[in-house]
C-alpha cells in the first residue's frame, strides 16, 4: 500500500510505521494452501488441515501483539 | 412439543432476562443527552478494550455463522473450514487501515463509512453510492439472523412465525430506546453462553462419540470421492480467494465499522486485532460441530420436502445433550442473533440518516433530529427484514447474503483504499463500482444452485470454465473462483484507468477536508487549529494539489 501523500510526518510515526509491514506475514501464511492440504501428521486426533489452520490464530495474535506494543502510544 | 418443553422453558426465561437488560441498557453509562446519533447510534464512542471485545466479537461472529458454518461442513467438508482464514487474516490485514479511520472519524465526527467518502473523496455521488450499497448489503445479513433463530425453534417443534414476531419485536423496541448500549450490554451474556456451551460441546461430544479421530473418520468417509476431509485441486481457489475477498469484506460492513468507532482510542483497536482471534478459534471449533454432526448420524429437519441443514448444529445438540442444556445452547444461538441484528440495524438507520437523510432531504436537521431519524429508520429496518423471512424462501435470504458480500466488496476502493490515499479520482471510484457491482451481478446471475433449483443466484463460487480454459494457466479444469475477489478486482482495475484518464484531461479533483494528521490523530489529543468543519462542503481548506 501506499502511504499518503506528503507530509512532514514527525520521525515518530515513520518509523514506527516500518513495524507495520509485519502484518503481512499471518495475511499471507495462512492462505499458502500447500502448507496445510493434508492429513499427516495428526495431532490429537485432528489432521493437520484443521490443527495447522488453528495453529495460525497464534501467529496471527503474536504479530499484532508485537505490532501494537511497538507502536502503541502512550495514553489509551 | 411437549419432549422440548424443558428446553423451551429454559431458552424462553433466557431471553426474558435478557430483553430486560436490553431495555435498562439505556440507563447503562448514561449520556446527559441521548438525543444525539453519537449516543444513540454509537454509544458515546466511549467504550474500552473490554467492552469492544464483547461487542465487535458479538457483532461479526453472529448466530447465522454459528449455525451455517458447521452447516457447510457437514454438506461440503473442508471447504466450509473457510472460515477460518477468513477470520484469522482479517485482523492483520485491517489493523492499520482501522485505526486510521478511527482517527479521522474521531476528528471529524463521522459515524458511517459514507460520511467518510464524502469527506475524503470530495464527491457526493461515491458518498451515495457507498451509503446505498451498504444498506443493500445490510439487509440481507439482517434477515439470515433471524434464520438462525428459526433453526433453533425448528428444533424445538415451536411454531417459528409467531415467536420470530414476538422477538423481533422485542429487539427493535430496545434498540429503539437503548440504541447501541442495548446490543453492548447483550453481548456480554451472549458471548458468555456461546463460550460456555461450544467448550462444553467440544469436549462431551468427542468424548460420546469415541474421540476426534472418529469424527475425522466418519466425514473421510462421507466426502471419499471429493478427496475426503482435506482440498482438491478444483476448490483450493476458491478457499483461497473466500478466505482473502471475505476478510477484506468483512469490515467494509456498516456494522463492523459502527463497533469499531464506538470505542474509546486507538489502542483499544489495536489490542482487540490481538484480542478478537479468541473467536476465531470459537469459530474454528464450531465448524467441526458438522462433522461431529456426520458423526453422530445427526439428520437435519425437513420441511417441505427439502432437508434444511440449518438445523443441524440444534439437531445435534437436541440429541446429545440433555434438555436443560440443549434449552441453553439454544438460547445461545437466538440471542447470538439479537446481538447483531441490533447493531446492523443502527448501521442502516445511522447510513439513511446521514447520507440520504441529512445530504438529500433535509440538510440543516439538528443532532436531535438526527438522532430521532436513526431510531424511526431502525424499526423499518427490522420490519423490513421480518418480511424479508416470512414472505421469501430463507434459502433464497442465504443466497442474498452471498450477494451482500460480492456488493460490500465494491466500497472497497473508496473506503479502505481512501484510508490510505487519495490518488483514485473521485469519478475512477464511481467508474470502478459501477463496473464491480456489474460484473459481480452478472457473475452471480450465472451460478445456479442444484440444491434449491434456483437456476441463478445460487451461491458465490463462479467456475471459470465458463469463461475460459482453466487448464490453459495450469489450473484444473473445475476450478471455481469467489465471484466477489473477481469482482474487486475489476473494480480496482477500472479505478485506476479511469484516474490516469481524468488525470491526464485534467478533471477536477473533489475537495478533501481531511488532512495528513487526522489519520493518525488519538483520544485526548487536542484538535488543531484551523477545526475541521464537519463535511462542509467547498470553501474550506485548500484542494490537495495532485500532480
Amino acid at each position: 500500500m501506499v502511504e499518503p501523500q506528503t507530509e512532514p510526518a514527525p520521525r515518530r510515526r515513520s518509523a514506527t510505521g516500518a513495524w507495520h509491514w509485519l502484518l503481512v506475514i499471518p495475511v499471507v501464511v495462512p492462505l499458502l494452501v500447500f502448507l496445510f492440504n493434508a492429513k499427516n501428521p495428526y495431532l490429537l486426533g485432528f489432521p493437520r488441515f484443521y490443527w495447522l489452520q488453528l495453529a495460525f490464530i497464534l501467529l496471527s495474535v503474536a504479530t499484532t501483539l508485537v505490532v501494537y506494543n511497538l507502536t502503541k502510544s502512550r495514553e489509551g | 412439543m411437549r419432549d422440548h418443553l424443558t428446553e423451551i422453558i429454559i431458552a424462553s426465561a433466557i431471553f426474558v432476562i435478557v430483553s430486560v437488560m436490553g431495555f435498562l441498557a439505556a440507563r447503562w453509562r448514561r449520556p446527559d443527552n441521548m438525543a444525539h446519533l453519537n449516543e444513540w447510534g454509537l454509544g458515546g464512542r466511549s467504550f474500552g478494550s473490554w467492552i469492544t471485545w464483547f461487542l465487535v466479537g458479538g457483532d461479526l461472529y453472529t448466530a447465522y455463522t454459528f449455525v451455517a458454518v458447521p452447516a457447510l461442513l457437514f454438506a461440503s467438508g473442508a471447504l466450509g473450514f473457510y472460515a477460518v482464514p477468513y477470520t484469522v487474516i482479517v485482523y492483520p490485514l485491517v489493523f492499520v487501515p482501522l485505526v486510521r479511520l478511527w482517527s479521522v472519524s474521531h476528528r471529524h465526527g463521522f459515524v458511517t463509512p459514507a460520511d467518510f467518502v464524502r469527506a475524503r473523496s470530495g464527491s457526493s455521488t461515491m458518498a451515495l453510492l457507498v451509503a446505498i450499497t451498504g444498506i443493500v448489503a445490510t439487509m440481507p445479513y439482517i434477515a439470515l439472523q433471524l434464520v438462525g433463530i428459526e433453526a433453533v425453534l425448528k428444533s424445538m417443534h415451536v411454531n417459528p412465525t409467531w415467536a420470530l414476531i414476538i422477538a423481533f419485536a422485542i429487539l427493535a423496541a430496545y434498540t429503539y430506546q437503548s440504541g447501541l448500549r442495548a446490543p453492548a450490554l447483550i453481548a456480554f451474556v451472549k458471548d458468555a453462553l456461546i463460550y460456555i456451551v461450544i467448550i462444553v460441546a467440544v469436549i462431551w461430544i468427542p468424548y460420546k462419540l469415541g474421540g476426534w479421530h472418529k469424527i475425522f473418520d466418519a466425514a473421510d468417509t462421507k466426502f471419499t470421492k471429493t478427496n475426503g476431509t482435506i482440498l482438491n485441486s478444483g476448490n483450493q481457489w476458491q478457499y483461497i480467494t473466500l478466505a482473502f475477498g471475505s476478510a477484506l469484506a468483512l469490515f467494509l460492513y456498516p456494522h463492523s465499522i459502527t463497533g469499531v468507532l464506538a470505542s474509546r482510542s486507538r489502542n483499544v483497536i489495536k489490542r482487540n486485532m490481538s484480542a478478537l482471534p479468541a473467536y476465531s478459534l470459537l469459530l474454528g471449533l464450531i465448524a467441526l460441530l458438522g462433522y461431529m454432526a456426520i458423526a453422530a448420524g445427526t439428520k437435519p429437519i425437513v420441511s417441505s420436502g427439502k432437508a434444511d441443514n440449518n438445523t443441524i448444529v440444534p439437531q445435534l445438540f437436541d440429541q446429545m445433550f440433555p434438555h436443560w442444556f440443549a434449552g441453553i445452547a439454544f438460547a445461545a444461538v437466538a440471542i447470538g442473533a439479537l446481538v447483531p441484528a441490533a447493531i446492523m440495524a443502527i448501521a442502516a438507520a445511522n447510513l439513511f440518516t446521514r447520507n440520504i437523510y441529512k445530504e438529500y432531504i433535509k440538510p440543516g436537521a439538528s443532532a436531535a433530529e438526527e438522532a430521532t431519524v436513526s431510531k424511526i429508520a431502525s424499526l423499518v429496518v427490522k420490519i423490513g427484514a421480518i418480511l424479508v423471512i416470512l414472505l421469501i424462501d430463507p434459502q433464497f435470504s442465504i443466497d442474498l447474503q452471498l450477494i451482500g458480500g460480492v456488493i460490500i466488496l465494491q466500497t472497497l476502493p473508496a473506503v479502505a483504499i481512501g484510508v490510505y490515499t487519495r490518488w483514485l479520482h473521485r469519478w475512477g471510484l464511481v467508474a470502478g463500482w459501477l463496473v464491480g457491482m456489474g460484473l459481480g451481478l452478472w457473475m452471480l446471475y450465472q451460478i445456479p444452485n442444484p440444491a434449491t433449483n434456483h437456476k441463478h443466484f445460487g451461491g458465490s463460487a463462479f467456475a471459470l470454465s465458463k469463461w475460459f480454459d482453466p487448464t490453459t494457466i495450469g489450473l484444473n479444469k473445475t476450478t471455481v473462483v469467489y465471484v466477489g475477489f473477481i469482482a474487486v478486482l475489476a473494480n480496482l482495475i477500472v479505478a485506476v484507468i479511469v484516474t490516469l484518464i481524468c488525470r491526464a484531461a485534467s478533471a477536477p479533483d473533489g475537495v478533501d477536508i481531511t488532512r495528513p494528521d487526522d489519520y493518525t490523530a488519538d483520544a485526548g489529543e487536542p484538535t488543531p487549529p484551523p477545526p475541521p468543519q464537519q463535511l462542509a462542503g467547498d470553501e474550506l481548506p485548500e484542494p490537495v494539489p495532485t500532480t
